[in-house]
């Protein structure tokens, strides 16, 4: 079930937001859209919630066709990225907004209201107005708002985007358990890597409108399907023709005939690893990222002359 | 703190001249010989005339320009169409337009030999001359100030909130009223005072289509002069203090519409 997009298409004029998207979300995962800015991803979650028309495809969402759907009878709870709050209604009202536009008896929506406040920890800020929250008490109150309706699915378009860094963190840990707790099957759009590694179990890389590589974070970061998720999704150095993550290059006092000589250019101790600049007998720059305990073995200090390894590469064509 | 002074002098100075002064003399003229003669004008059969019939067409101009500057806003600034500028610039035609021009074109559309009016004539519908005529007036040029005031609020608010509200489940009526609505509210409020105070005050427009009919097609702006030329300084006097009361009392309603966030 989950959802299921197939070949959706959307412009803006001449622009291609979306060129024929297809995509597969299994139900109850937690999945991250992630890409680079412009890449259409927020456009693709739109469409999945309805506030966009796809010029063409179609959107299933738990085995039902969907798309000529408006979004009020999609079942989606949809938080967007600067929150949306209802600015005239205090934290409470908010939350309750779809109960009642529901008619759902009083006596539930106070029950349910007071639940979801607890879950997202705003129980003492029930009757406040969104000018009077942080930013991460904010998206928690448009969070449990969306949550509020027991939609089938559940979308998020860059949730933690406009907080600092510490507050991020917390928040998507909490996001993680929340997801545990009720596994509803939810969608996170992000544009940073790291973020979407430590939330999803599933990541869908966009660019330029399409999808570019789907699976699990594992796989995206150690198989990818191109060299620009390899890019996107961690830190790539050159060898030759080949793409190699930096903790891939293996640097030794002694060469082999698997190995090119190097020169040491500069080293740079970065707490636990250390980044050790090289430079290839062709003149081509490399970085290597060693642990720190092997760079103390090899004691690399500029102008040294080493040999170097990649003990995994890949080259796209 | 000279330089400041001065500052506040000025606007004071000028606000004193400008709006203080006339005003405290017009309501000093009015009560130097107690509350008498001022009930004795207003109670005229032409006073209470004139404010029954200004009282009336503020009000439809009010309840006609608040609903329909409302959806000229939203048009404006959530829909894309062609001739958007055109409607656009419409709007604020009753603004550059002097309203004497207003009062001749509507009775070139709706004078007894008007294109329109005289169809209507055959029917026994009067226009021109008469009640409908005035509110006609009133309306048109005290049109442009709703929307002028909520179309930045809309822009401003944008449409986020109301997509967050169709994704839980409410109609597009829905949404207008109870996300929409009370965003713009203080919009609205603002251009409702302004409509009220064009509104109560209009002279130009309505003098012409009015007939100045005593005791039948006055509005209080037109009794006031009428009995200025009549030499009843009391009368004229009374009647301005009656519009300037209506004027503040409006100011004051509006004030108790302000949001919530913002009394606090
Ligand atoms: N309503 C619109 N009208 C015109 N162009 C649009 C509209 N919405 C999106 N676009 C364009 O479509 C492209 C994809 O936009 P989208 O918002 O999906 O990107 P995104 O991947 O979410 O980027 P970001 O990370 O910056 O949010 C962008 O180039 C954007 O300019
Ligand atoms: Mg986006």
């Amino acid at each position: 079930m989950g959802i299921t997009v197939r070949n959706v298409s959307k412009r803006f004029g001449e622009f291609v937001a979306l060129d024929e998207v297809s995509l597969e979300i299994p139900n109850g995962s937690l999945t991250a859209l992630l890409g680079p800015s412009g890449s259409g991803k927020s456009t693709l979650l739109r469409v999945i919630a309805g506030l966009e028309e796809p010029d063409a495809g179609e959107v299933v969402i738990s085995g039902e066709d969907k798309t000529r759907t408006p979004p009020q009878r999609r079942g989606v709870g949809f938080v967007f990225q600067h929150y949306a709050a209802f600015k005239h209604m205090t934290v409470w009202e908010n939350v309750a907004f779809g109960l009642e536009i529901r008619k759902r008896p009083k006596e539930q929506i106070r029950k349910r209201v007071g639940e979801l406040l607890e879950l997202v920890q705003l129980a003492g800020f029930a009757h406040r107005y969104p000018a009077q929250l942080s930013g991460g008490q904010r998206q928690r109150m448009a969070l449990a708002r969306a949550l509020a309706i027991e939609p089938e699915v559940l979308l998020l378009d860059e949730p933690f985007g406009a907080l600092d860094a510490t507050v991020r963190k917390e928040l998507r840990s909490w996001l993680r358990r929340l997801h545990e707790e009720m596994p509803v099957t939810t969608v996170l759009v992000t544009h940073d890597q790291e973020e979407a590694m430590e939330v999803a179990n599933e990541i869908v890389v966009m660019n330029h409108a399409r999808v570019e590589q789907v699976g699990t974070p594992e796989e995206i970061y150690e198989s990818p399907a191109s060299e620009f998720v390899m890019s996107f999704v961690g830190p790539v150095t050159r060898m030759r023709d080949a793409l190699i993550r930096p903790h891939d290059v293996e640097i030794l006092l002694d060469g082999d005939d698997s190995t090119v000589p190097a020169a040491v250019d500069g080293v740079l101790h970065l707490g636990f690893e250390v980044r050790v600049h090289l430079r290839l007998s062709g003149g081509e720059d490399l970085w290597a990222q060693i642990p720190r305990r092997t760079a103390r073995e090899l004691d690399l200090k500029p102008g040294d002359r080493v040999h170097v390894r990649a003990s995994r590469s890949r080259t796209f064509a | 703190m000279k330089a400041r002074l001065a500052l506040r002098s000025v606007a004071l100075g000028y606000l004193g001249f400008l709006i203080i002064l006339p005003v405290a003399t017009v309501f000093w003229l009015t009560f130097r010989d107690g509350l008498g003669p001022f009930w004795s004008s207003v109670a005229e059969p032409a006073a209470l005339n004139a404010f029954r019939i200004t009282v009336l067409a503020a009000l439809v101009a009010v309840v006609a320009n608040t609903a329909f500057g409302i959806l000229c806003a939203i048009v404006l600034v959530r829909h894309d169409f062609p001739g958007k500028r055109l409607l656009s610039a419409l709007v604020d035609l009753p603004l550059a337009v002097s309203p004497v021009v207003v009062g001749l074109a509507l009775i070139l559309v709706y004078g007894t030999y008007g294109w329109f009016g005289s169809h209507l004539a055959e029917y026994g519908i009067r226009i021109i001359f008469s009640l409908p005529g005035i509110i006609l007036a009133t309306v048109f040029v005290s049109l442009p100030f709703v929307v002028r005031e909520v179309a930045p609020v809309l822009r401003e608010i944008g449409t986020e909130q109301e997509q967050a509200a169709a994704t839980l489940g409410a109609s597009s009526w829905q949404t207008f009223w109870r996300i929409t609505l009370p965003s713009i509210r203080p919009g609205v409020a603002y251009g409702v005072v302004l409509t009220t105070a064009k509104a109560l005050g209009e002279f130009g427009a309505v003098a012409v289509v009015s007939g100045r009919i005593i005791g039948r097609t006055q509005t209080l702006t037109l009794h006031v002069e009428d009995r200025f030329q009549a030499f009843d300084m009391t009368g004229a006097y009374a009647a301005s203090v009656v519009l300037a009361l209506l004027a503040l009392g409006t100011l004051f309603a509006m004030n108790l519409l302000r949001p919530k966030e913002e009394k606090t």
